[in-house]
């Protein structure tokens, strides 16, 4: 602890145990158990207690304190614990001081004890304080665990996950040593003290109380979840009969905390050794509802090494509510496709029958688990690409009211699913990603029918049509190219053909959130489809580019932002088209350009001036025509208008284009790609003087040295980055360095110094390259990168500023007494 | 209302009719302007010999599917509106209306048009709800009381949306784009309309549309022989609407935007395509107009003018009417046609919801909301689904509601009930008799004071008619309480009586003084003693049993 620090901390125990003065916020308490923290880990703690006496005195008097204060009191606990941490502390405080604090004669009894502060204070203290054999004789002694188990029921949700954290931790460290080698499953060699925390779960077990029986289960699931020692095999055999009878109850107690615990046991080393308990899953499968079965049934196959037979029972279980939609949507009887073990139990049935709720949140929970299995590696083998494909068409037209169900099932679905948002929600993200796989082409022409469907629907909400744009962008990216490999195939085409006036009509509707949308799915099917004829000929023919120009002066200013990105899109695939015509491109370009500037330079909010300078940017790496046409005059107009920007993401922006202008003058800088193979160059760089030059014409360096002293961080770092690349890039080369005695070397810098005091109006006026170079020589701008690498609240960030807050805050310090005339 | 007409002037009617302001005034613009479109066009002739059966049954369809063609009518005239509007009585949301004492009739917001209610028919004891073209959305009109209509015995639903499967805000969606898209070409748009309603909350949305969809230059026209009074009615109702915009109107600002519209000309109206309009009108525009049946009324002319161009749309809005036979007279037709209709009252799915809010003991439907549309029979969420199932009804079907009037309420007068001696017979219950003149008038029930005893009056004055009351005999006593038989046995043999049986019966018991030949039968609200002639052993009888109940 350095010096300064032990200084203010007796003034600060003062003011900790003075109940006149008002304690600090918890977090100032945080942060000081964090530094202690960190002071402890670093050196002994006895050392750190014998320097600075204060510290046990502090302990002493929060004890003896007739009315502690619940959060200092809940400090002192844990404060205790972290020094207590270490043996030689833990003997050093063992005397007195720690049976008092976490003995029966301790805040235990107290009236502080009903605040949960304390009582988490006293098991954080306890949880750090374990860590050796001592510990453990302490824990017996003071007869600690039996309080740990109460607190398991606690009322504070915070408590009782500690207590039961603790006792797995208490559980470990007292497994460690002697017992840890071969245990026997009956304990008898284990210690007292691991013996009776087995035995409690095992009392819980039994017990008729859910709650217990969830405490039991939520312990040994963190046990076999953290603890892989050989033990834990032990203590599963000698567990899993009592476990095994939760399944023969009616209903089964604590379900959701029960599959918890197989699966991890599953995932810890004692799954791979027990056959057992692969009957165990298999029978619980079995056993629980559809609802509570299925996140089981995803466990498993996300197991790696796991019998065959069970995971296509699990995966049965997951497709068993598709199973029954496509067996309610049937027109004619016929098997749908999947599995067996996946056709609609009856229990399902009865699930889908009982309630609304019950129904829908069966249905969400199965297309959500088929999603995150799908895209897994180890998703089951056939996958049953066409039935859910079928499955979630079905699903989607029950939700629409276009399904005509002979079945009472179907009846009810229909009934029942009708405008249902959240099942609408799921199935379209699951029909996304079913996109990645394949389908026989009349079950794709069904998919691209139903996606049409809700496009097209009115009734869509907002969410649900931007669910269908999503799918509909993944199933048109996904689908097949025609033979020749340089077009769409004419099913696609004939698709397109149906959709651009659907979008057409979404560009001009009413609710923003429905335009938005639009212009999202026609920026990314441009940006893949942009150079394909079909397409390019049917956009063109759609007004979908001339509607999209409008939409650059909607009221809503996200809308204004995606139509700049969907416009900037369709200009670089040569698709954005005005009312002049194909005649007259470079008119067309010009307005466009001129238009996104406006916006950049008047829009009064941060999403469209950030999307022109997304454009902007993409525009310059590309080499969009337009803009090789004048370089200089397109980079010098953007970063004029983005230099005077009040949103640090568009200065940012805008020093990002200013990079991309320089790696384009000068190559691209080496550090940015070590193992980038070197290309041949086409055309030999300009020379340093002439690429000077320019971007003294453009004015970037006056945008980039404005931006070095930005009171954003972000854009400070930027700007500091790209001078340094420019420097490394010019400095080898020497040329202007030589070229004379830098004359206007002063003003630059009594310019910049200006700037730096926050008198950012100055302009800096006419710049010659050669005075921009002596400024950055002369200036440290390793210094300055390292100096911004660090957070902006480094200074208050150190301990003695944490100490002299904690002073400043209570007036100790005196600083303020002069202010108290 | 528009049927108004039709019952007070041609019915032999007599009563009063009840209805809120705005329906009075924004009913006689609807009526007005109908009248106006028919009376443009006079019939030199009409033809009646069609509506003969025979004739009818021998004719294409439509014609000879109509029903009860006898009873078609001719349109009504401004002179019978005016003297069916004199007939109506004005009523406030909340106020509460005595039908003759029976029971109290009180309108409340339905929440669908300016003025529209839902009504409350009560009784002390009996609630009926008659709930008609309600709406849950947020309109313009005031928001439906939904709390009122709590605690109801029986609920009559009825006027639900007639496109339960059109959602109002997609169909607003649907309508502003294709109007945009429309314009956008150079063509025109026509909403065949009414002059008040839906038409206000089109305007709403197209004033915060037309900016984003680039539309300010394009105008709007709205021709009716009552759109100026309809436009500027609707900005005066201010305690009808709801609460957004009656806060408008303590601003003050004009409640509705369409006034900005007017005022910055994108809004004009007309009362008739001739005269101001021809001279404004430019193309492309929008034209709302009437009649919504395209029968009658400017949209027909628009039809004629536009119907050629497919650049041109037509959007249906109104659900009263279906659009393909609004149509069929026109065919061939290139113009485009959309169908959007915008009915924003309540679907099945807020029925539900009601229901569950509201709890009525019965619900009374018409029989079609009772099983699903016959053109979508898979869908059985578009009915109503309560428990106890609801009670259906047909076309001119008289109902019994399902409840018994069983107690009635009757006042007492505050001497009558200081006069009141009550007697506790059980903790918390007192009972005491009464004796009181009943009297009722116009339905209520009133027990009056007695009269006093006649005094004697010397005998010579003449009767007065009052004296024909009865006069009020000392009253006695009441009994209580039950005879125990065992207890009572073991009395009788106290007093010497012997030789008692006890038989059970049905209703009770008989004791059997078989020496004194007499019979006691002691039933749950009688007791009879049958002797012989013996006077004295009947009264000595009585005495023992009325020592087992209480008198007051």
């Amino acid at each position: 602890m350095d010096p300064e620090c032990s200084r203010l901390l007796p003034a600060l125990c003062a003011v900790l145990v003075d109940p006149r003065q008002p304690v600090a916020d918890d977090t100032c308490l945080e942060k000081l158990l964090d530094w202690f923290k960190t002071v402890t880990e670093a050196g002994p703690s006895l050392l750190l207690l014998q320097e600075n006496p204060c510290l046990v005195e502090l302990l002493f008097r929060v004890l003896k304190a007739h009315d502690p204060r619940p959060r200092v009191l809940s400090f002192s606990l844990r404060l205790a614990g972290l020094f207590a941490a270490q043996e030689d502390c833990f003997q050093y405080l063992q005397g007195e001081l720690l049976p008092m604090l976490f003995g029966e004669s301790g805040p235990l009894g107290g009236a502080a004890w009903t605040a949960p502060t304390v009582r988490s204070g006293w098991l954080q203290g306890l949880r750090s304080l374990a860590q050796h054999p001592g510990a453990l004789r302490f824990l017996a002694d003071c007869g600690a665990v039996d309080t740990i188990f109460s607190l398991q029921g606690d009322s504070s949700l915070f408590v009782a996950s500690a207590a039961g954290q603790l006792l797995v931790h208490i559980l470990a460290l007292a497994m460690r040593g002697p017992a840890e080698g071969h245990p026997s499953p009956q304990g008898c060699d284990w210690p007292a003290c691991a013996q009776k925390i087995v035995c409690h779960v095992e009392d819980s077990l039994r017990s008729t109380a859910t709650l217990q029986v969830t405490q039991a289960l939520n312990v040994l699931t963190t046990t076999f979840g953290h603890c892989h020692s050989p033990w834990t095999q032990g203590l599963w055999v000698r567990l899993s009969p009592l476990v095994a009878c939760l399944l023969e109850k009616d209903p089964i107690p604590a379900s959701h905390s029960l599959v918890d615990l197989l699966l991890s046991v599953a995932r810890s080393p004692v799954g791979s050794s027990d056959c057992g308990l692969w009957e165990t899953l298999a029978q619980t499968l079995s056993h629980l509802s559809p609802t509570q079965a299925g996140p089981l049934a995803l466990g498993i196959l996300k197991l790696q090494d796991c019998p065959q037979a069970l995971k296509t029972q699990a995966f049965g279980v997951l497709l068993q509510p598709l199973a029954c939609v496509l067996k309610a949507a049937a027109q004619a009887p016929g098997p749908p496709g999947f599995p067996e073990g996946a056709t609609g139990d009856s229990i399902t049935v009865d699930t889908f029958l009982s309630s609304k709720s019950a129904c829908v949140g069966l249905l969400c929970q199965a297309l959500a688990h088929l999603e995150l299995l799908q895209l897994l590696p180890q998703r089951p083998s056939p996958w049953p690409q066409a039935p859910l494909l079928r499955a979630a068409v079905a699903i989607l037209r029950f939700c629409h009211g276009s399904a005509a169900p002979t079945s009472d099932v179907g009846g009810h679905l229909c009934a029942v699913l009708a405008g249902c948002v959240r099942v609408q929600r799921a199935a379209l993200d699951f029909l996304g990603t079913l996109s990645q796989g394949t389908g026989p082409q009349e079950l794709v022409t069904q998919v691209f029918a139903v996606l049409l469907e809700y496009l097209t629907s009115p009734d869509s909400s907002p969410m649900v049509l931007k669910k269908a744009f999503q799918a509909t962008l993944r199933w048109l990216l996904g689908s097949p190219k025609a033979p020749s490999c340089c077009d769409l195939d004419p099913h696609t085409q004939l698709f397109l053909g149906e959709l651009l006036p659907v979008l057409r009509k979404r560009l001009c509707s009413p609710c923003w959130e429905a335009r938005d949308s639009g212009l999202e799915f026609l920026t990314q099917v441009t940006r893949h489809w942009g150079g394909q004829a079909a397409f390019r000929h049917a956009l063109l023919a759609s007004e979908v580019p001339e509607l999209t120009g409008q939409l650059l002066r909607d009221p809503e200013s996200y809308v204004r932002a995606s139509a700049v990105t969907a416009t900037g899109q369709l200009s670089s695939w040569g698709l954005y088209a005005t009312p002049t015509g194909p005649e007259h491109p470079e008119v067309q370009q010009e307005s466009l350009f001129t238009e996104l500037l406006h916006i950049l330079s008047t829009d009064s909010e941060g999403f469209p001036r950030r999307a022109v300078m997304h454009v902007f940017t993409q525009w310059l790496k590309d080499g969009h025509a337009d803009v090789a046409e004048d370089l200089e005059q397109f980079v010098a107009r953007v970063l004029q208008a983005a230099s005077q920007d009040l949103d640090w993401e568009v200065r940012a922006q805008g020093l990002e284009l200013a990079l991309v202008f320089l790696e384009q003058l000068l190559g691209q800088p080496g550090s940015r790609c070590p193992y980038a193979v070197a290309l041949p160059e086409a055309a030999p760089p300009a020379t340093l003087a002439q690429v000077l030059q320019a971007l003294c014409r453009v004015q970037l360096f006056e945008f980039a040295l404005r931006a070095l002293f930005d009171c954003d961080r972000p854009v400070a770092q930027k700007s500091c980055d790209l001078l340094l690349f420019l420097k490394a890039k010019a400095t080898p080369c020497g040329g202007p360095q030589e070229a004379g005695a830098s004359p206007d070397v002063v003003s630059v810098e009594a310019a910049l110094q200006r700037w730096q005091a926050g008198e950012q109006g100055q302009p800096l006026g006419e710049l010659e390259p050669e005075a921009v170079m002596a400024v950055l020589r002369s200036m440290d701008l390793e210094g300055l990168r390292g100096m911004l690498a660090k957070s902006s609240d480094h200074m208050e960030k150190s301990p003695q500023s944490l100490l002299q807050d904690m002073l400043a805050t209570v007036g100790v310090l005196g600083e303020n007494e002069a202010d108290c005339y | 209302m528009m049927a108004l007409p039709y019952i007070t002037e041609h019915t032999g009617f007599t009563g009063t009719v009840y209805a809120t302001e705005p329906t009075v005034q924004i009913g006689r613009l609807l009526m007005e302007e109908l009248v106006n479109f028919i009376e443009r066009v006079p019939k030199a002739q009409s033809a009646s010999l069609w509506k003969n059966k025979d004739t009818q049954r021998l004719l294409p369809s439509p014609l000879k599917d109509a029903v009860e063609v006898s009873t078609w009518r001719r349109c009504y005239t401004m002179q019978e509106v005016n003297s069916a509007l004199s007939k109506i009585q004005l009523v406030g949301y909340s106020q509460k209306i005595e039908l003759f004492g029976a029971v109290q009739v009180t309108p409340l917001s339905s929440g669908y048009a300016l003025g529209s209610s839902n009504w409350i028919i009560q009784s002390h004891y009996e609630k009926v709800s008659y709930v008609s073209g309600s709406s849950l959305l947020t309109t313009h009109p005031q928001p439906m009381d939904q709390a009122s209509l709590k605690n109801s015995d029986v609920l009559i639903l009825t006027g639900l949306t007639q496109i339960p499967t059109a959602n109002p805000d997609g169909m607003v969606g649907e309508f502003c784009s294709n109007l945009a898209l429309t314009v956008r070409n150079g063509g025109n748009v026509l909403v065949p309309c009414y002059p008040s309603g839906v038409i206000y909350d089109l305007l709403e949305c197209l004033y915060q549309y037309i900016d984003s969809a680039g539309l300010s230059s394009i105008p709007f026209y709205f021709i009716s022989p009552v759109a100026n009074s309809s436009l500027e009615f609707s900005q005066i109702f201010a305690e009808w609407l709801c609460h957004n915009k009656q806060t408008k109107v303590y601003l003050p600002e004009p409640p509705f935007p369409h006034a900005e519209l007017i005022q910055t000309n994108k809004l004009k109206h007309y009362p008739s395509i001739h005269g101001d309009f021809s001279n404004d009108f430019r193309q492309p525009c929008v034209v709302f107009t009437g009649h919504p049946s395209l029968r009658f009324g400017d949209v027909v002319h628009f039809m004629e003018l536009w119907g050629k161009s497919s650049l041109n749309t037509v959007i249906f809005t109104e659900p009263d009417f279906s659009y393909l036979e609004a149509l069929a007279p026109y065919q061939p037709l290139a113009m485009k046609c959309i169908y959007c209709p915008i009915d924003t009252r309540l679907n099945f799915i807020q029925v539900s919801k009601l229901l569950k809010e509201v709890q009525p003991l019965h619900v009374v439907c018409p029989e079609q909301y009772t099983q699903p549309p016959p053109a979508q029979s898979h869908r059985v969420d578009l009915m109503i689904d309560c428990q106890p199932p609801a009670m259906s009804y047909r076309r001119a079907e008289v109902l019994a509601l399902p409840f018994r009037r069983r107690y009635e309420k009757i006042e007492i007068m505050p001497e009558l009930a200081d006069s009141l001696v009550p007697m506790e017979i059980k903790p918390g219950i007192s009972l005491a008799t009464v004796s009181a003149v009943l009297h009722t008038k116009d339905n209520k029930h009133v027990l009056q004071p007695p009269p006093r005893p006649a005094q004697p009056t010397g005998g010579k004055k003449r009767k007065r008619p009052s004296d024909d009351i009865p006069d009020c005999k000392v009253l006695k006593p009441l009994l209580s309480g039950s005879i125990p038989v065992e207890q009572f046995v073991q009395t009788l043999e106290k007093h010497g009586f012997s030789d008692i049986k006890v038989e059970d019966t049905a209703k009770g018991h008989i004791v059997l003084l078989q020496e004194a030949e007499t019979l006691i039968q002691i039933e749950e609200d009688s007791t009879h003693i049958i002797c012989d002639n013996d006077e004295v052993l009947r009264v000595r009888l009585r005495d023992l049993v009325l020592k087992f109940l209480q008198k007051f």
